[in-house]
């Protein structure tokens, strides 16, 4: 049933995976941080993404205080912000990058509420088409949320290793597009393993929603991400890629290139 | 409100609201852990053992209660009866322990053992790794290395007390940083750490447990004035960082309508130079460290970095009942700017022998600096939120008693 409505979606997040499942792939979901190395880059990295094998791409707009990342994210956040990036500039690199993959918005609740109520159309506009906020856990603010979910972005919630089964349930049923499953305690950031506990979580979070599962934090290399996708309908790799993508662009569509193979093997 | 959408803007205060203010806005990791916290919190305070194991810590450690001092060279130079509450006496030289006291009492129970603690000032990280070594907690506090510089004094004494300081060296290097990198640490080891925040911010459940354990200033203060001048003061004034003083002496005052209570933020540079730390005056609603509250923001939603000559007043945001007792016009919110908070001091220094803390020396301003608004027959009561010695390098550093 999810699949058949994935199918007849207007949202190009579940026309994506509806495909993915059709050809039985796993999702490879890019994270950048808008503006980061520097608003050139970005966009060229944005279409590099989508050549190299992107399914998803999140945008990341930068915030000041960024509670839930970790050093390789605040640092691209704090350089991108020092060069003047905003989530308005951000809705126009994504209108110009012009890309076929679905793009996420993400971000902190205090940007996007600085950005007035029209923000949500704005962005739909710009060519976005979900947003994930990493500080409006559900049922923290049922008004704002409402105005989320009521939107036409799919609206992309996270599940942490330490939410209760019945939580997991509540979450799915007032997101859409996937669930962004929180491989670890913890700030994003690259990690040498996986956590011990990931199956065991995906497994409870499977049998409390129909919708895609992508698993994000700590993803750095193949290896990691086709064991974390064995666990799930997809993979977030982003602060390997933000890091890559300091040092090079071609370093991190290498990356990407190498994710994609390992992910399809 | 600048912020979407308009009609979020209820008035009506919940378990986790001060009218809309407050909540909490977090990673989803920590949510079960603020679940547990809430309600550990409250079957705790509804223990009359815990209570009294608390009252027993604040008497025999700390040295509650605090007296409450007249000043009467003070008091002439204003023009009405001034009276102080001391908070500066307390151990540690500050109110910052009458919160940790009952959050390390808390986690114990909750059986955590490992704390973890933001500082500015370094007057919440001492009280806390003092907290700590009485219990025999582990203890890492976070603080800003621009703080670290300004008190360093601080510093060496929650190192000498087996607490371990982190220098953060993101953003500001101050406290709003310190408090990031603080809750950074809480999502990675929640399940073995209590995060004891250190003013009236942050998610629920933290501003109001955090103003239950800082009340007992304001019982005190208000039983102390009854007995000495058969009344209850005419206003209230208190400094406003996080706002925990402020919100420990208002407390107990809030349903006596007739007194007023006044927080004063610090105006920095002045309100117009866009340097200060006045988020009330000044801000915006917005969502900074799982609270929506006044910040101080730009356009885009970025935190604006905040200033004061006090380390402890250094921060963006402000407690979320404190919007609400400024919305809702309970409370009145004023600002004083470092050169006249270092009046403040100097004056409160030579008038009555009492050394305020730089945070403090904001409230003795704006009571001199308004006499006029009262008359002889009233009374104002100052929180004296600490004592002054952590500030005593910076002040010596300044030239002060040369200018
Ligand atoms: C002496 C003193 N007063 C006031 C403050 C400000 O905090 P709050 O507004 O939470 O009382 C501090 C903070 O460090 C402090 O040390």
């Amino acid at each position: 049933m999810a699949s058949t409505l994935a199918i007849i979606s207007s949202n190009k997040i579940d026309q994506r995976f509806a495909l993915l499942r059709a050809t039985r792939r796993k999702a490879l979901v890019c994270y950048v941080t808008s503006g980061y190395p520097s608003e050139d880059q970005c966009l060229e990295l944005l279409r590099g993404l989508e050549t190299e094998g992107a399914d998803i791409i999140e945008i990341g707009v930068p915030f000041s205080d960024p509670i839930a990342d970790g050093p390789v994210i605040q640092d691209s956040s704090q350089k991108a912000l020092a060069a003047g990036m905003t989530l308005e500039k951000t809705l126009d690199i994504v209108s110009r990058a012009d890309l076929t993959v679905p793009v996420v918005l993400f971000t902190y609740l205090n940007p996007l509420l600085a950005a007035g109520p029209d923000v949500l159309e704005r962005a739909s506009a710009a060519g976005v088409d979900g947003i994930l906020l990493t500080d409006l856990p559900v049922g923290a603010d049922p008004d704002r949320e409402k105005w989320l979910g009521d939107s036409d972005l799919a609206f992309i919630r996270l599940v942490a290793p330490t939410t209760p089964v019945d939580r997991m349930r509540e979450i799915a049923l007032n997101g859409s597009g996937f669930v962004y499953l929180i491989s670890r305690l913890g700030v994003t950031g690259a990690q040498s393993s996986l956590a011990s506990d990931l199956r065991e979580t995906s497994d409870r979070l499977r049998s409390a929603t129909d919708l895609p599962i992508c698993v994000g934090f700590g993803i750095s290399n193949g290896e990691q991400a086709r064991a974390a996708a064995s666990a799930a309908d997809g993979v977030v790799v982003g602060s390997a890629l933000v890091k890559a993508a300091g040092e090079s662009i071609d370093k991190a569509l290498s990356l990407t290139r190498s994710l994609r193979t390992a992910l399809d093997s | 409100m600048h912020a979407a959408p308009e009609k979020t803007m209820t008035a009506i205060s919940t378990h986790d609201r001060f009218g809309p203010f407050g909540g909490r806005y977090v990673p989803e990791t920590l949510i079960p852990a603020l679940d547990e916290l809430d309600s550990a919190f409250d079957s705790a305070m509804a223990d009359a053992e815990f209570v009294r194991t608390v009252d027993e810590m604040l008497s025999t450690y700390v040295g509650r209660p605090s007296p409450l001092s007249d000043a009467p060279r003070l008091s002439e130079q204003v023009g009405t009866s001034v009276f102080l509450k001391r908070e500066d006496l307390n151990h540690t030289g500050a109110h910052k322990i009458n919160n940790t006291v009952g959050q390390a009492l808390l986690a114990m129970r909750m059986g955590k053992r490992r704390i973890i603690a933001e500082t500015g000032a370094g007057q919440h990280g001492v009280a806390t790794a003092t907290v700590c070594a009485r219990f025999g907690l582990d203890c890492t506090v976070y603080m800003g290395e621009e703080d670290i510089r300004r008190q360093s004094l601080n510093v060496y004494r929650m190192k000498l007390m087996g607490a371990k300081v982190v220098p953060v060296s993101s953003g500001t290097k101050t406290l709003k940083d310190a408090t990031s990198e603080a809750i950074r640490d809480w999502v990675t080891n929640v399940n073995d750490s209590y995060y004891i925040i250190g003013s009236v911010v942050g998610p629920a459940p933290y501003p109001r447990m955090v103003r239950e354990f800082q009340s007992v200033i304001g019982r005190e203060a208000r039983e102390q004035m009854l007995n000495r001048t058969g009344k209850l003061p005419t206003a209230v004034v208190a400094c406003v960082g996080g706002g925990s003083n402020a919100m420990g002496i208002f407390h107990p005052f809030e349903d006596d309508r007739d007194v007023k209570l006044i927080g004063v933020e610090a105006a920095g540079h002045g309100l117009e130079s866009g340097e200060h730390s006045a988020s009330l005056l000044r801000g915006k609603p917005g969502v900074l460290h799982g609270t929506l509250s006044y910040l101080l923001q730009d356009g885009d939603g970025q935190v604006h970095p905040a200033h004061s000559i006090s380390a402890g007043l250094d921060y963006p945001g402000v407690g979320p009942e404190h919007a609400w007792l400024k919305d809702s016009g309970r409370a009145e919110y004023v600002a004083v700017t470092d050169e006249d908070a270092l009046r403040g001091f100097a004056t409160l220094s030579r008038l009555e022998g009492i050394i305020p803390a730089l945070e403090t020396s904001h409230a003795i301003a704006w009571v001199i600096d308004n006499a006029s608004r009262w008359i002889k027959s009233d009374s104002v009561l100052i929180c004296v939120s600490g004592r002054g010695d952590k500030d005593m390098a910076q002040i010596a550093e300044m030239g002060f008693l040369d200018r």
